[in-house]
């Protein structure tokens, strides 16, 4: 029999193989929808640094199967809108996008909010509407788009333009789609929660599909800086992405080469490093054979002067945006938010934040409730298959005064230009050498502090009880004594009182 | 520690009693009012510190001085319960009312000082004991466990509505409680010339049954086992102030021997207060050498006997009458133990008509 080979599209391949988008089932289907629509959400707004503010409406439709319905999502930021010619490719092509620079963003393939658009269509056959406008023209743009699966292009169903009388700027998406809200809700609303706890500054509304309103509301209006674009760092680089780069570049000597395409390459370390791998200086990149890129690539990883990358690419959240969410959606009794200096991975810089927070609205679990962000983003999945899992799980805690049967909260939050997540789901971190050592390291920083309060609190507990046994007994003495002695006068005790209080803690 | 001589006198006694709760109230008092926390010194109860004293032939405590402040954290709970202790004790004396360990307990949570359990109010209890050097008993404070008492002897109750009321100890059949109103009560007359303690209720009733009281003119005592403290006093005062003998009848083994043994010399948890032991009282039966005279039925002694055998041998108690070593010497050689009732094998009479007789005379099985 002939084997027949054939060519498929990215979308066709996403659809065949949508279980390593994340949607696995109904209910996970349903959950990751909402985070990929949600997400591409927030980037809009924050890229102007615009707080944002998100509707997001899941509504009934019909019943489908006996455990999945059809719901309508309807998703609305504030963000900074799309321009109309880019809106069919925006949403109706996959792995088409404006992620693929090197910053810090939520998403990483541009694949998400497409995939969630493309299980929408083959769960219920029904055009997505988008509608859109940047804010600074008066018209309002609505795309109706279906997408080709099997060509990865957009069909445009309908296209209609309004007049944005009220200058509204901002993004539409809605669409529907199969799913078990019932079993998603849990998860849905943890996400929600973590989501307002990472984003202070977002004002998140959602109404689900029983009218139930959930509101997160903003605590300040401060964002962090937004992120850079940089260049990749020498370390991170391969052959392909040489090759890339070769092919572009309007450069005619190495030392320029170098000096135009890498991060933190100067011209002293362009000539260090040319030396280093023997090549001549004014060689033409173009000129380079096929064995010398691969040579250069091992050369680039093996030179050690290279600076390190620097963190203008990153856009950490900073202690005081995270201090001021999770005290919104924890409320603790005592917080320390800590974030470290930037290191890096395989020339992918990195930024590991923390925060450990300790009773109020902690819950008692009888183990550490563990909170994971990377990119902002809360990863809810497979927690034990996580690096910081294992890290907290290693950590002698009596060392700090901190055991598991205390209501601890630990948040984490790691920020890079390329998050080592294990599977296309974004559910956990992989567990690399450095990032194990800063989550290890900053860990230790955030339980020190807490080590230190919770000796404290001990001491300040012993003095209370210390006094409110001395208050509680000395008067009945001084009772029982002057009846036994039959006199009317009870002694005064007032002094010994003030003296337990003032010598009290030295005389344990 | 208070050190007093045995006083007949109930009343003045009770006076005494009285007086020494007082003086620890005012001690306590006049220190608070000096601006200083308080302190009470009271003899160690500590195991080192409990030594056999030869001349009252008992348990006392030694030198060593334990000093409890209100100054220390962890004294100054126990010190406020030993204060209500002594405030309630007084109370009770002063108004003659009773109570039990049990009542102490429950009574404190009428003054929100509630005790943990029962164990922490009845040690407070005891250290109220030692500081005053009386016993709970002299604080209307008794046991739950009761024994008996049956015999001629005449008594006048001292207990609030029956002042003056006497009493003969032979009008009821099942004997006369040894409780409260007995203990406090004064001795009138007797025509008994002697006390007969028996370790069981059902040998005492047999005795009584078969006029043991008449025929031996005795003062038949159930001791219910280990004889509570009230008992051991009572025996004390029968024998200090009406001059009798005292006969101790208890189970052939290491228990029963040692049952005879506290009310002797009394125990050392009681190490803290006299007047418990009656030294010259005496043990005659059922010895270890009775079980090979009278060949009685026997039950083989178990490894818990013999521990307790060996312990006892090296107990200063049982230094001073060679009767005991030579006694445990026998229990370990014959390795058998025999209870009272043994003695039914020769007919419900026998004990009394034969072995009694022969032990009160000290002689040996006559043939």
């Amino acid at each position: 029999m002939a084997q027949t080979f054939e060519e498929i599209s990215a979308s066709d391949f996403f659809y065949r193989n949508r279980d390593i988008a994340g949607f696995t089932n109904p209910s996970r289907a349903i959950f990751v929808a909402i985070r990929e629509i949600v997400e591409n959400s927030l980037d809009a707004a924050e890229s102007q640094k615009i707080p944002p503010e998100i509707f997001i409406r899941l509504s009934f439709e019909s019943e489908a199967t006996k455990d999945t319905q059809i719901y309508k999502l309807h998703v609305e930021d504030n963000g900074c809108g799309i321009p109309p010619r880019f809106i069919p490719s925006a949403f109706g092509q996959i792995l088409y996008g404006s992620k693929y620079k090197l910053k810090q963003t939520r998403g990483t393939f541009g694949l998400g909010g497409k995939m969630s658009l493309l299980y929408g269509q083959v769960t219920t056959h029904q055009a997505a509407t988008i509608t859109s406008s940047t804010g600074d023209t008066n018209k309002i743009y609505q795309f109706k788009l279906m997408i080709d699966i099997q060509r990865n292009r957009p069909i445009i169903i309908d296209r209609k333009v309004l007049i944005n009388k009220d200058g509204w700027r901002g993004t539409i998406v809605e669409f529907s789609l199969e799913g078990d809200y019932l079993r998603a809700m849990p998860k849905i609303l943890e996400y929600f929660k973590q989501t307002a706890m990472v984003n202070p500054y977002a004002n998140l509304t959602f109404v689900d599909p029983k009218g139930r309103l959930y509101k997160f509301t903003r605590v300040t209006t401060i964002m962090p800086e937004p992120p850079k674009e940089t260049l990749p760092h020498p370390y991170g680089v391969d052959v392909e992405l040489l090759q890339r780069l070769i092919a572009i570049t309007e450069c005619t000597n190495m030392t320029d080469f170098l000096r135009r395409h890498f991060h933190r390459v100067g011209e002293i370390t362009a000539q260090k490093f040319l030396e280093f791998s023997g090549l001549t200086p004014s060689k033409n990149p173009k000129k380079l054979a096929h064995e010398e890129i691969v040579k250069l690539t091992q050369n680039l990883k093996k030179f050690k002067d290279f600076l390190p990358p620097d963190a203008s690419c990153l856009s950490p959240l900073g202690e005081e945006l995270l201090r001021a969410g999770i005290t919104k959606e924890l409320n603790p009794e005592y917080l320390v938010v800590h974030q470290r200096k930037p290191s890096t991975y395989g020339g992918h810089p990195f930024i590991v934040e923390m925060g450990i927070a300790y009773g109020g609205g902690v819950p008692k679990t009888g183990s550490f409730v563990i909170y994971r962000f990377a990119n902002r983003i809360p990863l809810l999945y497979d927690e034990a298959s996580d690096v910081s899992f294992r890290v907290i799980g290693s950590m002698n805690w009596r060392r700090y005064k901190v055991s598991p049967d205390m209501p601890i909260a630990i948040v984490v939050h790691l920020c890079s230009t390329k998050v080592p997540y294990k599977t296309v789901g974004k559910e956990f971190l992989a567990d690399r050498a450095e990032i194990r050592r800063e989550i290890a390291n900053e860990l230790r920083e955030v339980a020190r502090q807490l080590g230190h309060f919770l000796t404290r609190q001990e001491h300040v507990d012993r003095e209370k009880k210390r006094i409110s046994i001395f208050s509680k007994y000395l008067p009945r003495i001084a009772q029982f004594a002057a009846i036994l002695a039959q006199r009317e006068r009870i002694p005064d005790i007032e002094k010994l009182l003030k003296s337990v209080q003032k010598y009290g803690a030295e005389e344990e | 520690m208070v050190q007093k001589k045995s006083k007949s006198s109930v009343a003045e006694r009770q006076q005494e009693v009285v007086n020494s709760l007082k003086k620890l109230g005012t001690d306590i008092y006049d220190q608070l009012d000096q601006g200083v926390f308080p302190t009470i010194n009271m003899p160690s109860r500590s195991t080192e510190n409990i030594n056999y004293d030869p001349v009252t032939r008992q348990y006392i405590l030694g030198e060593r001085v334990v000093s409890r402040s209100a100054r220390n954290i962890r004294h100054v709970k126990p010190f406020t319960q030993l204060a209500w202790a002594a405030m309630f004790s007084n109370e009770l004396t002063t108004k003659k009312k009773t109570s039990t360990l049990r009542d102490v307990y429950y009574s404190a949570q009428a003054y929100e000082m509630t005790f943990t359990d029962q164990q922490e109010s009845n040690n407070i209890i005891t250290d109220l004991e030692t500081v005053t050097g009386f016993s709970r008993e002299d604080f209307h404070i008794f046991p739950e466990e009761r024994s008996a008492i049956f015999g001629d002897l005449t008594i006048g109750y001292t207990v609030p509505g029956y002042e003056g009321k006497q009493l003969n100890l032979t009008s009821h059949p099942d004997g006369v409680l040894i409780g409260p109103a007995l203990t406090t009560s004064e001795f009138i007359n007797t025509k008994a010339n002697k006390v007969i303690a028996i370790e069981k209720g059902a040998l005492f009733t047999r005795f009584i049954e078969e006029n043991v009281h008449n025929k031996h003119n005795a003062l038949l005592i159930s001791c219910g086992g280990q004889a509570p403290r009230q008992t051991r006093s009572f025996i004390r005062r029968l024998q200090k102030e009406l001059n009798l003998p005292v006969y101790i009848f208890t189970d052939g083994d290491p228990w029963g021997m040692h049952i005879a043994q506290v009310i002797i010399s009394g125990s050392a948890n009681a190490a803290h207060l006299r007047d418990l032991n009656t030294p010259d009282a005496v043990w005659s039966g059922v010895w270890a050498s009775d079980i090979v005279e009278y060949k009685l039925p026997t039950d083989p002694l178990d490894e818990v006997d013999i521990k307790r055998l060996y312990e006892l041998a090296k107990d200063p108690r049982y230094q001073n009458d060679p009767l005991w070593q030579r006694e445990i010497k026998m229990f370990l050689k014959i390795k058998k133990k025999a209870e009272q009732e043994a003695f039914s094998r020769y007919g419900l009479t026998y004990i009394v008509d034969e072995y009694l007789p022969n032990k009160l005379e000290g002689k040996p099985k006559s043939s």
